[in-house]
């Protein structure tokens, strides 16, 4: 596979732009956000159900999900550490380690081959200065990968970055489409 | 409708009509549109008598299988005592498929119009509408506009003053392809990992939370609101003459090598040559069309001749030896490589299969092996019977089809263009495009 050390897989790093440190690990539902998981828990009968929801939670306030973080999700909905980072690794969009700020996930999936999605990767590579699929660049900005299918392949070839879904992706359009993200 | 493109003058929109409307997105604009016509009447309607309307329509699953929708809605035992569930699947992640995220970022009370309209049909007091992750701006604007259907009462414990309890939830995927199979996604909404179930007990009998659960594809849902309004005989009008089974409309994304790629509705039973050269506007300039998967990666790829003969309806592309599916239109030029587009599409299915299956999981990766390095040149002759050997322990032994998935493209590339990959064992080259014909 071709993907890279994608994010599920741990990306690797060569700076820590955030996380990754020796000290203390603070809890993230305290307050405001435990108020807000405990809302969400009362549209499901199972407090597992949440669980999903609750390491979204985490990956927002945190950038990714820690072993820490994995913990204090399973003990806030009654499941062990073990459990949860079971269900982590099943799904690609949790990042198991820090990532460049600027997360860029290339679709490569058929309809985007066909398009010449493989010319964009490259030109996020050399642009961002990757260099590489899942390792971040040296000032800690980005981090690429290929993402399979993002669904929406008449507009070849859809790129996210971060949050943000951006369509019809060409290399030539990388240079300037990176500007936005410093 | 085409949408980024104007619609075309023969294409019929039903779902698509204010695709590219911002206005459509609100509460007041949809129903300005005629939106919750189709609920306030079903919250007055008594469940069997919905499912009798949506029964006569004709309508099945837009999803890819294609099954009857009332036929399935009947199989949920209405005051068994037990909570229900309607479950939605929002997870479009088939390659070459988006539709629903189309439906979802324009007419979100669509679908919500359409989940309430269900859950009341099939006894259930909760939907939840299970949207994959990386669609951020279909899951923003479904947010949205949930909560500003539940603050104006529309659904909630007391939907539109019916006296009946209708909740609608979104919940957020992480990313997994297998996420939308049926069984795969309840498990992934109970928070587990999306591992598709051993079947039976089928949804109906034990579903989400163990309960009867019932779950339809966003298009599917999408439709019901406009069939109550008109009538089943209205939506089963539409389609082909002498062909009954195949009604309504169907929205087709296009994608790969075709000058227009987009969504586009038309009536069931359009013959898919017209569709391809005029709404679609035929390949890239100085092109010809090679290939056609036309519903989703995971069905048969089809020649250039056998899809011009064919119509589109379920039974229409089954009888060109593949498969409506989920409609996803994926069409190659005669610059693509076929044994490189298959080796793609191989790589996929093994970085999407959930390992629990041995003839999945070693499969998929197998014959991604296989076709990768026939691609690099280094293929033999005893590889195409290796495939083939392989797609046969891939198909119909496993819990889900994810491996059958795989097969599909494999069995039928090799079918359809086995001296393109003769071609690549024998003079151990990599594909060579051919020149744009002026």
């Amino acid at each position: 596979m071709s993907h890279g050390p994608s994010a599920a897989a741990g990306a690797a790093i060569s700076t820590t732009p955030h996380g990754h440190s020796s000290e203390p690990y603070v809890p993230v539902f305290t307050g405001e956000t435990r108020a807000q998981l405990d809302a969400l828990m009362e549209r499901y009968p199972t407090k597992m159900a949440a669980l999903l929801p609750a390491l979204w939670m985490v990956q927002e306030a945190r950038g990714w999900v820690s072993p820490e973080a994995m913990a204090e999700v399973g003990q806030v909905l009654g499941l062990t550490a073990a459990y949860v980072k079971g269900v982590v690794t099943f799904y690609t969009m949790y990042h198991q380690h820090p990532v460049g700020k600027h997360f860029i996930q290339v679709c490569t999936t058929t309809p985007c081959h066909v398009c010449g999605a493989e010319d964009v990767v490259k030109a996020f590579l050399k642009q961002t200065g990757c260099g590489e699929l899942g390792v971040t660049s040296t000032d800690g900005k980005y981090t690429v990968i290929e993402v399979e299918c993002l669904g929406a392949c008449g507009f070849a070839t859809p790129v996210m970055v971060n949050a943000d879904f951006i369509e019809s992706v060409t290399p030539e359009k990388v240079p300037e489409l990176l500007k936005k993200y410093g | 409708m085409g949408f980024p493109h104007k619609p075309h003058p023969r294409e019929t929109t039903v779902l698509s009509e204010h695709f590219g409307e911002a206005e459509a997105r609100s509460l007041d604009g949809w129903k300005s549109r005629g939106g919750y016509r189709a609920l306030e009447q079903a919250l007055g309607m008594d469940p069997l008598a919905i499912q009798a309307v949506v029964k006569e329509s004709g309508l099945r699953g837009r999803g890819g299988a294609g099954f009857p929708t009332g036929l399935k809605w009947s199989f949920m035992k209405i005051g068994d005592g037990k909570p229900h569930y309607l479950c939605c699947n929002a997870d479009e992640s088939e390659p070459g498929t988006f539709k629903d995220r189309e439906i979802m970022r324009w007419t979100p009370h669509a679908l919500i119009e359409g989940c309430a309209i269900a859950a009341h049909a099939i006894g259930a007091e909760t939907a939840y509408i299970y949207i994959r992750g990386e669609f951020t701006e279909p899951l923003d604007v479904m947010e949205r506009a949930v909560d500003e259907a539940r603050r104006a009462g529309v659904i909630g414990k007391n939907a539109m003053g019916s006296g009946k309890r209708v909740d609608v939830w979104v919940h957020k995927g992480a990313g997994a392809y297998i996420c939308g199979e049926e069984t795969a996604l309840m498990n992934s909404l109970e928070g587990k990992r999306g591992n598709p179930r051993i079947k039976p007990p089928f949804p109906a009998a034990a579903g989400l939370f163990g309960m009867p659960t019932t779950i339809n594809n966003v298009e599917t849902l999408a439709a019901v609101p406009p069939i109550l309004v008109n009538g089943g005989e209205w939506y089963k009008k539409m389609g082909r003459a002498d062909n009954p089974k195949s009604t309504g409309t169907k929205l087709w994304s296009v994608c790969g090598n075709v000058m227009r790629p987009g969504n586009y509705e038309v009536e069931m039973g359009f013959p898919f040559k017209e569709f391809l050269y005029d709404l679609c506007g035929g390949p890239p300039k100085g092109r010809k069309f090679k290939a056609v998967i036309p519903g989703g990666s995971s069905v048969p790829i089809i020649t250039m001749a056998e899809a011009e003969a064919a119509v589109m309806d379920y039974e229409g592309m089954v009888a060109v030896g593949t498969m409506l599916g989920s409609a996803g239109c994926i069409v190659m030029d005669d610059a693509q490589s076929i044994p490189r587009q298959v080796a793609r599409l191989a790589r996929f299915y093994a970085h999407e299969s959930c390992a629990q299956c041995t003839q999945c999981r070693e499969g998929t990766a197998w014959t991604t092996k296989i076709l990768e390095r026939m691609v690099a040149g280094g293929g033999t002759t005893e590889d195409l019977d290796t495939l083939m050997d392989l797609a046969d322990d891939m198909t119909g032994k496993t819990i889900c089809v994810l491996s059958d998935s795989c097969a599909a493209p494999v069995v039928s590339g090799l079918q359809k263009f086995r001296s393109e990959f003769e071609a690549l064992i024998t003079r151990k080259t990599v594909h060579t495009v051919p020149a744009i014909v002026a």
